[in-house]
């Protein structure tokens, strides 16, 4: 077993592509239900509408990627609308149940044949990233030193993806010392006394399900462009529950939460699969016990597991703060 | 703080010693090859070694991999290339370069085990993109229990209000529980879909690897899960609830355990879709004008309808059922009544878990056994529940069955592929029009 690879892969696992995709979900999520208390649990949807905004727009209609950005966008701040008006008056775990049919909704529609014209169905579409990478200003060459050596493709999503996730970093600490963000946690902490206060809490908390919802759709882009296809199934419902264990490991209601809390999951995560794939290959498990199939499997259910104790133990994640966490059913 | 965590360490254990039991067992039969909606880690088709391929699967309606059959590739009605299918029921195609290529299944190949079933189409139109590979399904049924072309619509309204009803049941069978256990703890329990594929994992394990005879089976099947949910709320629920976790809290908590414990079922059962030895390929009979359905059929319907009836006499008629409806009414007043609320939420998990149990068995008989059966239906189950209003036990029967006859009649008029679609779309409707259901009671849920 080569515990050198395994820790560099680990290492370089913190500033990978997925801990970007899931830092901007979950940075969007932290929006939604860090400051405003809105348990939405279709956030793989927003992602889903980013990715398939910019694959329908380039592969089906044969526009340039800006377009399927604005489209993407667009479609997003829709999506959140419709969603929005009938579920955002419900209690919490309504609103949850509502959330979570709505995101199936669109990854049934998005793998159906029916609309298989638009989406590429359950194969999904590819070959739609190129406009992206001709704009990569690096020429040819690795990029990078020591774990985090990267080719000039990588190197430009990656480099794409971190200022995205700054800015809306940046961006979330504006607005939450704001009036707004500060009428936000109010509604988070006692909704009728915002509402006596003469605030709209209605428009308040759709303003925050459309802005998370576009910051989820940024995490799509980033999705799709930098694994240059999409497959519905890749917006399923762990998706969102893998959002939420990024979003609580790190801590949510605070800034950078969510950010420490991808890098976190993805090298714990890129470390347990290493080692078990290296224990498997140096034959230290047992025939019948564990095969390199069923490491991916471990995974999920080592989320699944972290999400349990987690909410249990530490609902504050690392850095945040107990009484800032809208937990109690409402 | 501590107990809970024994409590829980005690019920991963309590899992593990009941899945590694089967999982030795599990290791001596081939495992099939991973379904291909397992979780964010599917890929499509692929490029396999050596170019594009078309994976060509043939099963039947009940799910049963079919093996030996001939699938031919053509392309603009030439003979391109043929294969057989493997164990699995998957022939892979090779396909020389992309473009539009007609798949067909040769229908005089195909073997015992598929005698006197149809394809739905025996060619299927598809076209290969660079790069990417195609799979097609061929799904074999016996004639007349597909939706027919041939059938007049007022044949197949009736036989889908026949396999609407049927499908109602199991929802209804599942959706009890889940609403009496929100009724009595406030808890949105996720994690209940895994409780409806326990039922059928025990059972599969009781008959197919113990070998016992499936009535039998589904009867062990039925006190595992009853064992398992009293499990689930001795060692993680009721340590929470006596904590003071909040609803929100234990929401995910139960989100968390749904997550582990269908892969957990992954881990040991593997991918695909199995059935109970014995249980495939039934003929159907016609038991009305138009409408074809197996025996198998008609006696889980009266199974599950008697089983209906005798929980809802016991919740109106028994001591204990109207403590129930009591507690899941108010149960702070229920408690200062008298009512011993722990004993009466326990009796809720224990019931409830071998109802969504016996749905799992059923449905394992209908579509076959795998790790995500019950969250495949999990959605439409709590549709059901709160369409009928959520906390209440005749509400979720009745919200299952009008989603189950809505699943299937909505198939006339919408694809087949889109049908859970409807429900859902539903669901989030009733909850802009009635949120507190048909017979919940107006209060406050926004």
């Amino acid at each position: 077993m080569d515990i050198g690879s395994i820790l560099s892969n680990a290492l370089a696992a913190a500033i990978g592509l997925d801990t970007i995709i899931y830092a901007l979900a979950a940075l969007g999520l932290n929006i939604q239900f860090g400051y405003a208390g809105l348990l939405n649990f279709g956030q793989a949807a927003f992602v889903a509408i980013g990715s398939y905004g910019i694959a329908s727009m380039v592969t089906i209609a044969g526009l340039p990627f800006g377009v399927g950005i604005v489209v993407g966008l667009l479609a997003s701040v829709l999506f959140a609308l419709l969603l929005g008006i009938p579920t955002l008056r419900l209690r919490a775990d309504y609103l949850a149940i509502a959330t979570i049919a709505a995101s199936e909704v669109v990854r049934l529609l998005a793998r159906s044949n029916s609309l298989g014209a638009y989406t590429g169905g359950s194969n999904g579409l590819t070959g739609f990233a190129e406009g992206f990478y001709d704009l990569n200003p690096f020429p040819a060459g690795t990029y990078g030193f020591g774990p985090f050596q990267n080719n000039e493709r990588t190197t430009w999503i990656f480099l794409v993806g971190w200022v995205l996730v700054a800015l809306v970093a940046l961006a979330t600490w504006a607005i939450m010392r704001s009036p707004w963000g500060r009428v936000l946690k109010g509604i988070r902490e006692d909704e009728d006394a915002v509402r006596a206060l003469g605030k709209n809490v209605y428009a308040y908390k759709m303003q925050a399900l459309v802005l998370g919802g576009l910051v989820g759709t940024l995490s799509g882009f980033v999705f799709s462009l930098g694994r240059a296809a999409v497959q519905p199934d890749n917006y399923a419902t762990a998706f969102t529950f893998f959002t939420y264990t990024v979003l609580l490991l790190g801590g949510a209601a605070r800034v950078l939460g969510p950010v420490v809390g991808a890098a976190i999951f993805w090298v714990v995560l890129s470390l347990t699969d290493g080692l078990l794939r290296g224990a498997i290959a140096a034959g230290w498990v047992p025939d019948g016990l564990m095969t390199t199939t069923q490491v991916g499997q471990v995974r999920f259910m080592l989320v699944g597991l972290a999400l349990m104790l987690l909410m249990i133990y530490r609902p504050q994640g690392i850095f945040g703060d107990r009484r800032e966490l809208a937990l109690d059913g409402r | 703080m501590r107990r809970a965590a024994t409590a829980l360490v005690a019920l991963v254990l309590a899992v593990m010693a009941v899945v590694v039991g089967s999982s030795a067992a599990t290791a001596a039969t081939p495992a099939p090859a991973p379904s291909a909606s397992e979780g964010t880690t599917a890929q499509a088709g692929g490029a396999a070694a050596g170019g594009l391929v078309i994976n060509a699967r043939v099963r039947t309606q009940e799910g049963d991999d079919v093996p030996g059959a001939t699938v031919d590739l053509l392309q603009g009605g030439a003979e391109v290339s043929t294969a057989e299918t493997d164990a699995q029921g998957t022939a892979q195609l090779q396909v020389p370069s992309p473009g539009d290529y007609v798949v067909r299944l040769d229908v005089d190949s195909l073997p015992a085990v598929a005698e006197g079933l149809e394809p739905r189409e025996a060619e299927i139109s598809t076209s290969v993109q660079e790069g990417l590979g195609r799979t097609v399904a061929f799904r074999l049924s016996e004639p007349g229990t597909d939706t027919g072309a041939a059938a007049s619509t007022g044949d197949q309204v009736l036989q889908r209000v026949a396999t609407g009803l049927r499908f109602g049941l199991v929802i209804a069978l599942g959706a009890i529980g889940l609403s009496l256990i929100f009724g009595t703890t406030g808890l949105t329990n996720f994690a209940h879909s895994e409780l409806i594929t326990f039922g059928a994992l025990s059972t599969y394990f009781f008959t197919a690897i113990a070998g016992l005879p499936f009535l039998l089976a589904a009867a062990f099947g039925l006190v595992a899960s009853a064992a398992f949910g009293y499990l689930n709320d001795r060692g993680l629920w009721q340590p929470l609830r006596r904590r003071g976790t909040g609803l929100i809290a234990m929401m995910i908590v139960s989100i968390g355990l749904s997550l582990f414990l269908r892969y957990l079922f992954l881990y040991v059962f593997g991918g695909g879709v199995r059935t109970f030895p014995g249980y495939a390929g039934q003929a159907g009979v016609q038991v009305l004008p138009g409408v074809l359905l197996r025996p198998l059929d008609l006696w889980t319907m009266g199974l599950s309808a008697v089983v209906l009836v005798v929980v809802a006499f016991a919740l109106v008629k028994t001591k204990l059922g109207k403590a129930t409806r009591a507690v899941s009414d108010n149960p702070a007043l229920a408690s200062a009544s008298g009512i011993d609320v722990d004993r009466v939420i326990r009796t809720v998990w224990i019931v409830g878990s071998a109802l969504a149990g016996l749905s799992g068995i059923v449905l394992g008989l209908q579509q076959g056994i795998s790790f995500q059966m019950g969250f495949q239906i999990l959605l439409l189950v709590f549709a059901a529940v709160t369409l009928g209003g959520l906390g209440t036990a005749f509400g979720a029967v009745l919200g299952s069955i009008i989603v189950g006859l809505f699943v299937e009649l909505s198939t006339l008029v919408i694809p087949t592929e889109l049908q859970n679609l409807g429900a859902l779309v539903i669901l989030i409707l009733i909850l802009l029009v009635r949120p507190q259901g048909i017979l919940g009671r107006a209060q406050r849920i926004g």
